[in-house]
């Protein structure tokens, strides 16, 4: 095992336990939730802890996980019989592929304020990484919607798309979360500017309220679910407002 | 709405077969290595199947039997829980007996029947209906009971009964659903009197030659089968005739999208999704939805001259 790289700031503020927090910095990921090796960031902010090595590629896996569970189970009910999506496997899978969208928009949106609370930037990277799942589950919810559901009939998809509302609204916000795709990039951010760029990705927030609305169109009866989605976006984007009146009044 | 005696809460036997014969049955088909998507239906070698002169009964229908696992393992029973899978979580312990059925309202023979003296006088026969949601699946699945017409006739409504209305149980302490206000409590479901007058139209005590398994509506429902299956209510406890339209529960909770004819219509669309095609269940290619769900035929005339776009 190689000894931690300290970082910069690693040095400033701390006091008699420094020692066992560098030890702690070079001991693998699990062992760096030791006691003493993670420092209480809103009284030292200067000593933050340190992204694991690994976690970014376990976090990629992990976030892979719901489409192949989905993919497997799917290919078991159509071609063995199985029951593992329900009887009516192409609803299941619909239903279970949106949940996921909002799942990983949800962890998208709680980003920024997690480094608020925890001030530790290199969650930032998160951001995007959450925010091309999404999209990408989102694509395959779309694809699953045309393929299995609409069977192509394209006479009926347009139908769907241009009359049923909450197909138009689902719809807009998987469009809406295109350009945001497109200039995912840090080229994208510098070409733009930072100020351009954060407006335009601000259309997130539409995408996802278009997304609740779209869940709660296609519940039949029991709003449970979509209820709690919405708890959860409300309290993602009411801490936004918060913070920006704060920021306008102060 | 009856009294049920707390009496004791062992589960009668004839509760318990059902879930043994549907294992005994998956075995089988598990054995004969057909327990698959789209063959397990052919299996269905029913005993004391009626032979097919029955209105509805359509042999070319016997083929495509919903399996019984699927029949009895997915549907909708919001009284056990808005999951397709939670009424059969749920029903099991449902006590369908004692059991009794009030009959009230424009008769000349009102009564209150235990559910063995309501069936008794009548024939039980066999039919294999179509079966279409409301949410665009179906299956294909063969009923045990006798014509609605047989017992209207019995009980002799007046001449001012245009319309018959049926109530599920209401009974929270059984009915996990019930404790929270996702309909009007209890569930009423209703029919012109010329439709459940109609042959086709029948009440339904069992399935798959078995008794009716709880979670498919134990011990009574009935069955329309060129309606949409919301309009079949289970576990009746009361039957009433009545001269007004009754007030169906799904209508009354979304009017909109639920009508009180609910006749299968492949040209009106439910304002969410299109009724042109429907899912089979255990198949995964949709197919085309027909006019009154193939009965058109022998009900059609029931609705002539009705505008069907605004009384669908």
């Amino acid at each position: 095992m190689t000894s931690a790289r300290v970082p910069a700031g690693g040095a400033v503020g701390q006091g008699a336990s420094s020692e066992v927090r560098e030890e702690a910095r070079g001991a693998p990921p699990e062992l760096q939730s030791t006691p003493g090796s993670r420092s209480r960031p809103h009284r030292k902010p200067a000593a933050p802890f340190k992204e694991p090595r690994y976690l970014h590629a376990v976090v990629i896996a992990l976030s892979c996980l719901p489409f192949v569970w989905g993919a497997l189970a799917l290919a078991s009910d159509v071609f063995r019989g199985t029951n593992y999506l329900t009887a009516e496997p192409v609803t299941e899978i619909e239903h279970y592929t949106g949940k996921w969208i909002l799942r990983f928009l949800a962890l998208t949106l709680s980003i920024t304020p997690a480094i608020a609370i925890t001030r530790l930037g290199w969650l930032i990277r998160y951001r995007r990484t959450f925010g091309l799942f999404a999209f990408s589950y989102a694509c395959v919810h779309f694809l699953l919607y045309l393929t299995l559901d609409l069977e192509l009939y394209f006479s009926e998809i347009w139908e769907d798309i241009s009359e049923r509302a909450y197909i138009t609204i689902g719809f807009t916000a998987l469009v809406l979360l295109i350009p945001l795709v497109v200039t995912s990039t840090k080229a994208a951010i510098r070409r733009m500017g930072a100020k351009r760029w954060k407006a335009l990705h601000r259309l997130v927030y539409v995408s996802s309220v278009l997304g609740i609305i779209h869940f709660w169109m296609s519940v039949k009866r029991d709003l449970t679910s979509p209820i709690l989605f919405s708890l959860l976006f409300a309290t993602l984007l009411g801490w936004r407002a918060v913070r920006a009146m704060r920021a306008r009044s102060a | 709405m009856i009294i049920r005696s707390k009496s004791s809460s062992d589960i009668p036997s004839s509760e318990i077969t059902p879930e043994s014969v549907y294992l005994n049955r998956r075995n089988f088909l598990k054995e004969a290595g057909l327990l698959g998507a789209s063959t397990a239906g052919l299996l269905a070698g029913l005993p004391g199947c009626a032979r097919g002169e029955e209105p509805g009964q359509d042999q070319d229908l016997k083929a495509e039997l919903t399996s019984y696992e699927d029949a009895t393992s997915y549907n909708n029973y919001y009284e056990f829980g808005t999951d397709k899978e939670d009424p059969k979580a749920n029903a099991q312990n449902f006590k369908t007996k004692p059991w009794s059925v009030k009959v009230e309202g424009l008769v000349n023979k009102p009564a209150t029947y235990q559910l063995e003296d309501f069936v008794k006088p009548h024939k039980l026969e066999e039919r294999i209906y179509r079966h279409r949601c409301v949410e665009a699946w179906s299956m294909v699945i063969p009923w045990l009971g006798f014509p609605m017409a047989d017992l209207i006739r019995r009980v002799e409504p007046t001449g001012s009964a245009k319309y018959i209305e049926f109530t599920t149980l209401l009974d929270p302490k059984q009915m996990p659903g019930q404790r929270i206000p996702i309909l009007d409590w209890p569930y009423v479901e209703g029919l012109r009197l010329d439709e459940a007058m109609h042959p086709l139209t029948m009440f339904v005590v069992g399935m798959y030659g078995k008794t009716l398994p709880n979670q498919n509506g134990a011990p009574l429902r009935h069955v329309v089968p060129w309606k949409y299956g919301f309009k079949g209510c289970k576990s009746i406890v009361r039957i009433r005739f009545t001269d007004k339209e009754p007030r169906t529960a799904w209508n009354v909770a979304a009017p909109n999208e639920y009508g009180f004819y609910a006749n299968v219509n492949p040209t009106v669309d439910h304002p969410r999704w299109s009724q042109a095609r429907e899912r089979v269940i255990g198949k995964i290619r949709r197919r085309e939805t027909q006019m009154f769900n193939g009965y058109a035929d022998q009900v059609a005339s029931l609705y002539a001259g009705m505008d069907l776009r605004k009384l669908y």
